[in-house]
Formats: structure tokens, C-alpha cells, sequence
């Protein structure tokens, strides 16, 4: 349920994970309201029926979830099925708001340095022994521990100490005011009765825990891992927010997406993520719409054409400017994902609390596109190609293979700045091949990519000029102070309001500078089996209640178990 | 004969250690590394420090002779090492747990190209250019042509989706556990219909299409004609004098294709979801997990050279001008 809380570009090796990934992603990062499609039951699913404890929920993956530690793992397949194991200290409510998971309240300092969490008592590892604030800090010297092999160290930078002051209260103090110092506890607990010996060692990941027989504190109860076929969970009766009412979780690994659609329809799988071709054309039919509930609400990725701006043709604001106003997003969502997307003016998706609409936009005007152009440097010749000393405006475009999405895209770019006068030749490279010769050593003209956004708005190391190293993600080489400072300032700051202003101002700047051009969030398309009640569409998705979900006695279809 | 599969063993070990050593550097010098591949090589929190525990834990910091030689030290103790997927389990634990299903599949499927295939091409060869012959031609082309996914979609729409009939996809139901022990074989063998039929399908061309060939060319035989001159029945002919000589190169053939059943198929594995080798290999090259590329690579190289071996050999024992032309070349 708790994906990784960075922003990440998709990626090729990513198809394997690009349905768990759309699921889990859409369970933490709904952003604007979801709504039920077409002619199928009202949000408030659980209306005239009775909850019952009972039958078993069949969800695909694409990809074999690597491990059973998901703080010391990086795919999503292994975040998704983590994520109803383990809990963290706190959680996001359905508006992504951030509220007490195994805490019960919290309290910062004046001063923001110093943050105390009272825990709940009565919660239990799936051992049966009680969590106490000891297993908290034990968590936290093992995600800062140099030898624990986790992506996700950097959040836990920040603490200057954490302490136990006593079973129930865990107190911890910032070096200096951080922004996201409560989402950090968001990390899975690990208990400290078990693992420790592992930790120490630096192998958590050998860990029997890791392979057989996690021990967390979570809403399921690890049951069988079959590496390439399945995962099954079973509700954990002593759950402390009460037992789960659907009793089974398979987890089917099927690599084909065509074969999960086939298993959709042959009503195999519970729940899936579409295409969008699937969602509007080939699942439009009656007896698909009674078996199963559509969804759809905004991803939290959005995809881009970003410039090296090292290049003197790029480093031109109106050159950007130009080229933004000749590419036509509204046509382009239409032609590449069937208009189920919506799109984007900034980092920010939109319904999200640092998001600003009020920014300046690139309507679709090839008059203002050449005027631009002209005015730096760019002239047609007799043939129609815009030249400037001589030389021809002509640049490559890559993007990575095995997304056909991001080929499209290029595609229409391709198309749309030919009309210009600009001739753009595409190079599809193989992911790793991609990101070392040619992003991290700089040796690109333009490239079609997108980044998965996080649910804090700090965006510190894709935008601060300080981010350019090789191995950095700010590979564009953007550099603006304002920026710089903006970002400094939202990362420093532990008030809301002032956080909010500063992203707004980002999202100006950056509407202003185009460093790139932010072309559209796609949606999140998941289908759930109709059977299925409880599910209550919100701006995270629908996943955020999951434990709430129940099939009606009279409806269950797996008695066993 | 003893002598010659000795010499025969004994020119496979260098030819080992030449095809380990290229792979070793072939998947080392690919672009993406496992440590840069779990820091998450493009993301926020891509972690330095991370990276380089990774690279010293995996031995990557080293140059790459000494990573190899380490490696053939440690194969040399039958030690294939440890995957680099998160999950660090034993390389060979992790294909052992792949291979019964791949090798079940794939035998079935062999067992039934032969069974299948024999027939076909010998009615095709002795009834040459007849209806039959046209129809089976057509038939095991537009197999072969016939992408396997395709074929496989196709399958699963009639038999799993329109008719019911059949498992679309996996090994095993949802609640398999709760099933008689009866109903537990006949769900998991529903569950492999469609695979073996997609793969033997695929299969069925190649194999028909060398048995016409083989066969054709020695009923044109005179000691065919003798047999028949003879007045032998034309059943005995076929059957005893011309099938016995024209299953020779099959057996070749066979002997080449044993490496492949352990290899799988990653188009019928991935469409059916089934956890054999194709897919273990695909994931391992993903993610660059490179103690299973190899472990996976010295075993299928292994079994080709062994089965080359036994080819040879069995080539040599049911074909006795073989082995005697062999002697005289040694003298």
C-alpha cells in the first residue's frame, strides 16, 4: 500500500512492474477525486449490504515480488504485498493526509526540532509479542546503518536521535527542521526480537524473514510464497484495528498483460490495472460492466520531453517556449492514451495541496511558435527549415524501449515539430544502455521520460542546481537561484502554509522557464470484481481502505479457507 | 569406443571454460549493474554509499579476471554462489525449484513431436504429393509460421474464456489446497494442456518436415528396392528396412535438442504464467543477477556438450559404417 515515496522514472524493466505499480501507486497518490465509471454501483459500496468476514481475493502481478523485507527491497510488487504485513508509526487517510497508524497521537517542539509519538499499547507482531517504541528506534538504526542495503536511507539523515523514553513513546530530534521529519515514520516497522541479529550483520536480506516467515505487525498473516506463481496472505485475527474481513489475499504472478485481461474476463483475477485501450474499448460490454467496477483517477506520474540544457539551442527560454506552444498536449493525450489523462502544467498533480493551476500556460499556437523561434535566430530557409548560422535546427530525441506509450509520444513530437521546420529523429535505447552512456554522461539532445512524484512536494534533487553530478538526477543541468531557494527554503520549512507558498512559486518559475515541457498525468485504470464491497473512491485511489473491503456472505465465491 | 568418449570428454572441458569465460564477460560488459539496479539507478533517493556496499557485497569492485577466477573457484566446489536478487537465495536452490516443471513440460512436449511428427513424415515421404501429404505440409507450415503467443492467445480465448473448459493460465487453482487428491492431478494437468499444445504445435514442422526428408531419401534406395524385390509386404519394407535407416539423423537432431529441455520457452512461460527456467532466466537478466545467468548457462552448456557427446556416440552404436570410417581415419 506504501510505495516508494520518491519520484522515479518509469522504466523498461519496469513493464514487469508496471500493473503493481499502478496499484500501489494509486493507493497512496489518488490526487484528484476517483469516481466510479459507467453504470455501476455508487461509491459508498457498502450501502445495503452486510459486512462479512470471508472469501478469498485473487490480484495479479506482473512481476515476482522480491523478498518479504520490503525496507531493504526496491520493486513495487514487494511494496504492495509489504504493505499488509507491516504498518508504520503513521499512514495517509484517504486524502492523503498524514494520520497515526501504530501512533497514536503526536507532537512537535516549538521549534520543529524535536518530534514525540505516543504509541498505541495493543499492538502485537504476528508473534504475539507486544510493539513498543524500542522496535521504533531499532527501525530507525537499522534504515541508518551503513550496512543495511536500503534505497531508502536518506529521510533518516535528518534525525540527530531517537529515543525510547519509555515501552509507549518514542521521542526524536532533528539536526534541523525538516519538512517531511513525520513521513519518515511512514517506513515499515521491522521488530527488533527477530532481526536484530541480522541487521547487525548487514544481512537482513538472508534473513529466513526475508524468504518464509516475515514477522510484522500488519493487517495479513504471511502464509506461502511460490517464487513465479503466487503469494497468499490470510487475515491476522488479532489485528489491532480488527481483524480484515476479506480472509485470503492471492497474490498471481502472471507476466503478460494479456493474460491477465483473459484471466479478468474468465473472472480468474479480483482485480487488475487496464490499459487505457482496455478500459475504454474492449471491456465496454455488459457482461464485463456486471463482473466488475471500473476506476479511475490520476496517476502520480507524469511524462515529459525534457532538453539538455548544456546544448546552446536549449539554453534559449524562447527556443522552449517555442516548442511548447507547438506541440498539441489535448490531441496528444487523445492519440496516446485514448484521452484518459489529463494535462500537466507543472511537477504537481493537479488536486494535490501544492498545486497551482495558476500558471502560465503553452496553448497549442504555431503562429507564437515561429514568432519565437524568429526572434531567436531561427529562420525558415527556402525549403521550410528553420536555420540559424547555417545550420539547421535538427536534434535527436530517445526515449527508452519497451514502452510503447513513450514511443507514441515521440512520435507526435516528431509530427508536431516538423510543421515547424524542426526535424527530430527518434532513438529508442535499451533502459540501462539509456541512463549510462547516454543520460548520466550528458550525450543527449532531448529525451521523452517520466517522473513518478512523491507525496511530499520536496523535489529538491530534481531541480536544485547542485544535483548535476553524473550519477544525479537533475541530468537536464537546470540551474535557477529563485529555484534553488525555493526549494531550500519548502525542504527547511515544518508549516503547511509557508510550504505551500513556496511551491506555488516553483510551479511559476518553472512554468516560466520550461526546462522541460510537462506534457500529461496519466490515469490510473483499475477494475475491481463487483462482488467486492466497501470501496470508497478518494483522492488516494481506492486501496486506502482496503481492510474495509468485504464480499457479502451471498456473494462469496471461495468457501474454502 | 571407450577411448574416443574420453578424448571426446576431454576437449569439452577447455570448450567450458571458453564459453563461461565469453558469457562472463559478455553480461558484465552489458550496460546496468545489479547495485546500480536495486539503489534505483534514476531516483530520488539513489543512495552512493548504498552502491558501493552493494558492489564490494556482490565482488563487482574488483577487476574483472579476478571476479571470474573467483567464480570458477568457487563452481569448482559445485558452489554456483548466490543469486543478487534481493531475496540472496542459493543460485542453485532457485533452479531447482524451476526446473521440474520446465523439464515436465518440455518432455511431454518432445515425447509428443515424436510421436506425432514420425508418423507424419512417413506417410508424407511414401505417399509424396499425395492429398495427405499437401494437407500435412500446409498444416505443420502454418504451424510453423504461427507465432506461439498468438496461438496461445487464440487458445485461451476459445478453450479458457468463450468455452470454459480449460485454466487459462498458472499451475494450479486458487484453492487447490482445498481440492480431493484426485481433483488436485486433474486441475494441475488441465492447467498444462494448453502449454504443451502451444509448444508442440510450434514444434511439430520441423521435425515432420527432416523425417519426409530422411525417408524420401532412402526408399530411393537400392536396398529398399531389393527388400521389395524380395516380395516383401510393403509394411515390413517401411516399417522394418527404410524406418530403421531414416531415424538416423533424428537421432542427431534429438541429441541437440535435449540442452533445450531444460532451457523453456519464455513465450509459452510468460503467457501461461508458468515459474520454469524462461522465466527465471528473463527476470535474472532484468536484473542483471548475474551468479544465475551463469549458474543457468554452465548447466544448459553442460547438457549440450553432453548431449552432443551422446549423440555422437549413439550415432556411432546404431550406425555401424560410423564408427568403422572413424577408426580408419584415426589409423
Amino acid at each position: 500500500m506504501r510505495p516508494p515515496r520518491r519520484p522515479r522514472p518509469g522504466s523498461a524493466r519496469g513493464r514487469a512492474c508496471r500493473l503493481a505499480a499502478a496499484l500501489a501507486l494509486a493507493a497512496a497518490l489518488g490526487g484528484c477525486s476517483g469516481r466510479t465509471d459507467g453504470a455501476t454501483e455508487p461509491a459508498a459500496g457498502a450501502e445495503g449490504y452486510q459486512p462479512a468476514r470471508g472469501d478469498t481475493f485473487v490480484e495479479a502481478l506482473t512481476g515476482n515480488i522480491s523478498g518479504l523485507i520490503p525496507n531493504v527491497l526496491s520493486d513495487s510488487a514487494s511494496f504492495e504485498v509489504g504493505g499488509l504485513l507491516y504498518n508504520g508509526l503513521v499512514t495517509r487517510d484517504k486524502n492523503l493526509n498524514l494520520i497515526g497508524d501504530i501512533a497514536e497521537s503526536w507532537t512537535f517542539s516549538r521549534d520543529c526540532l524535536e518530534l514525540t509519538l505516543q504509541l498505541k499499547k495493543n499492538v502485537r507482531w504476528h508473534d504475539g509479542r507486544p510493539f513498543t517504541a524500542d522496535d521504533a528506534v531499532f527501525t530507525y538504526e537499522t534504515m541508518i546503518d551503513p550496512r543495511t542495503p536500503t534505497a531508502y536511507r536518506e529521510d533518516f539523515k535528518a534525525v540527530a536521535s531517537a529515543v525510547a523514553q519509555d515501552p509507549y513513546t518514542l521521542r526524536v530530534r532533528y539536526k534541523e527542521p525538516y519538512a517531511k521529519a513525520l513521513q519518515t515514520w511512514e517506513t515499515w516497522m521491522l521488530p527488533r526480537h527477530v532481526l536484530e541479529p541480522y541487521a547487525r550483520a548487514g544481512k537482513l536480506r538472508d534473513a529466513p524473514q526475508n524468504r518464509a516467515s516475515p514477522v510484522g505487525t500488519g493487517p495479513y498473516l504471511f502464509r506461502e510464497w511460490r517464487p513465479g506463481e503466487k503469494v497468499v496472505l490470510v487475515a491476522n485475527p488479532d489485528y489491532f484495528q480488527g481483524r480484515p474481513y476479506l480472509s485470503r489475499i492471492v497474490y498471481r504472478i502472471i507476466p503478460s498483460q494479456a493474460t491477465i485481461f483473459l484471466e479478468l474476463k474468465a473472472k480468474g483475477v479480483d482485480m487488475a490495472g487496464l490499459t487505457a485501450l482496455q478500459y475504454s474499448r474492449q471491456t465496454d460490454y455488459p457482461a464485463f460492466r456486471k463482473a466488475y467496477n471500473k476506476y479511475r483517477y490520476p496517476g502520480n506520474a507524469y511524462t515529459y520531453l525534457g532538453f539538455n540544457l548544456k546544448d546552446p539551442r536549449f539554453r534559449d527560454v524562447r527556443v522552449r517556449r517555442a516548442l511548447a506552444h507547438a506541440i498539441d498536449k489535448r490531441q496528444l493525450i487523445e492519440f496516446v492514451i485514448g484521452g484518459l489523462g489529463r494535462e500537466a502544467t507543472g511537477p504537481y498533480k493537479p488536486g494535490t495541496w501544492a498545486y497551482t493551476a495558476d500558471v502560465r500556460t503553452y496553448p497549442y499556437d504555431l503562429a507564437r511558435a515561429r514568432a519565437l523561434l524568429a526572434e531567436a535566430g531561427w529562420k525558415p530557409d527556402s525549403e521550410g527549415i528553420l536555420v540559424k548560422d547555417g545550420r539547421p535546427f535538427q536534434f535527436e530525441l530517445m526515449t527508452n524501449q519497451g514502452n510503447d506509450e513513450r514511443k507514441r509520444v515521440a512520435e507526435i513530437v516528431q509530427a508536431s515539430l516538423k510543421e515547424l521546420g524542426v526535424q527530430v529523429d527518434i532513438r529508442v535505447i535499451e533502459w540501462a544502455s539509456l541512463l549510462k552512456e547516454y543520460i548520466k554522461k550528458r550525450r543527449f539532445d532531448a529525451i521523452i521520460l517520466g517522473w513518478g512524484i512523491g507525496l511530499d512536494p520536496d523535489q529538491f534533487n530534481i531541480w536544485h542546481s547542485s544535483k548535476t553530478a553524473p550519477d544525479e538526477l537533475n541530468f537536464i543541468s537546470y540551474a535557477n537561484p529563485e529555484v534553488d531557494r525555493l526549494l531550500e527554503d519548502g525542504r527547511r520549512s515544518c508549516v503547511q502554509a509557508d510550504r505551500t507558498k513556496y511551491y506555488r512559486r516553483l510551479q511559476e518559475v518553472l512554468a516560466e522557464d520550461q526546462p522541460l515541457i510537462f506534457l500529461y498525468f496519466r490515469d490510473a485504470l483499475p477494475v475491481v470484481s463487483s462482488r467486492v464491497k466497501g470501496i470508497t473512491p478518494a483522492p488516494a485511489g481506492i486501496r486506502h481502505n482496503f481492510t474495509e473491503w468485504f464480499v457479502p456472505r451471498h456473494l462469496q465465491r471461495y468457501t474454502a479457507g | 569406443m571407450l577411448g574416443y568418449a574420453l578424448r571426446r570428454l576431454l576437449i569439452a572441458i577447455p570448450l567450458l571454460v571458453g564459453i563461461t569465460f565469453v558469457s562472463f564477460l559478455v553480461i558484465h560488459l552489458a550496460p546496468g549493474e545489479p547495485a546500480e539496479i536495486q539503489t534505483g539507478d534514476l531516483s530520488i533517493q539513489s543512495d552512493k554509499q548504498m552502491r558501493e556496499r552493494l558492489r564490494e557485497e556482490y565482488g563487482l569492485d574488483k577487476p574483472l579476471p579476478v571476479q571470474y577466477w573467483n567464480w570458477v573457484k568457487r563452481l569448482s566446489r559445485l558452489d554456483f554462489g548466490k543469486s543478487f536478487s534481493p531475496d540472496a537465495r542459493p543460485v542453485l536452490q532457485k533452479i531447482g525449484e524451476r526446473l521440474p516443471v520446465t523439464l515436465l513440460l518440455n518432455v511431454v512436449e518432445m515425447l509428443l513431436i515424436i510421436a506425432l511428427s514420425v508418423p507424419i513424415g512417413v506417410l508424407s515421404a511414401t505417399r509424396q504429393y499425395s492429398t495427405f501429404d499437401k494437407v500435412t505440409t500446409v498444416f505443420v507450415f502454418v504451424g510453423f509460421a504461427t507465432p506461439d503467443f498468438w496461438f496461445a492467445l487464440l487458445l485461451i480465448m476459445l478453450f479458457g474464456v468463450q468455452l470454459d473448459w480449460l485454466p487459462i493460465s498458472g499451475l494450479r487453482q486458487i484453492n487447490w489446497e482445498y481440492f480431493s487428491f484426485w481433483r488436485q492431478q486433474w486441475d494441475f494437468l488441465s492447467h498444462l494442456i494448453l502449454p504443451i499444445t502451444v509448444a508442440t504445435f510450434g514444434g511439430l514442422a520441423g521435425f515432420s518436415r527432416y523425417m519426409r526428408q530422411s525417408m524420401l531419401e532412402v526408399i530411393r534406395q537400392d536396398y529398399v528396392q531389393t527388400a521389395r524385390a524380395k516380395g516383401l509386404a510393403e509394411r515390413v519394407v517401411i516399417g522394418k528396412h527404410a524406418l530403421r535407416n531414416a531415424l538416423l539423423p533424428i537421432v542427431t537432431i534429438l541429441g541437440l535438442s535435449l540442452p533445450g529441455l531444460i532451457g523453456g520457452s519464455i513465450i509459452v512461460e510468460s503467457i501461461f504464467a508458468i515459474p520454469g527456467m524462461g522465466q527465471l532466466m528473463v527476470q535474472a537478466v532484468f536484473e542483471r543477477d548475474y551468479p544465475v545467468i551463469m549458474g543457468n548457462l554452465v548447466v544448459v552448456s553442460t547438457l549440450t556438450l553432453v548431449a552432443n557427446l551422446v549423440a555422437d556416440v549413439t550415432y556411432s552404436l546404431v550406425d555401424p559404417r560410423i564408427r568403422v570410417a572413424g577408426r580408419r581415419s584415426r589409423r
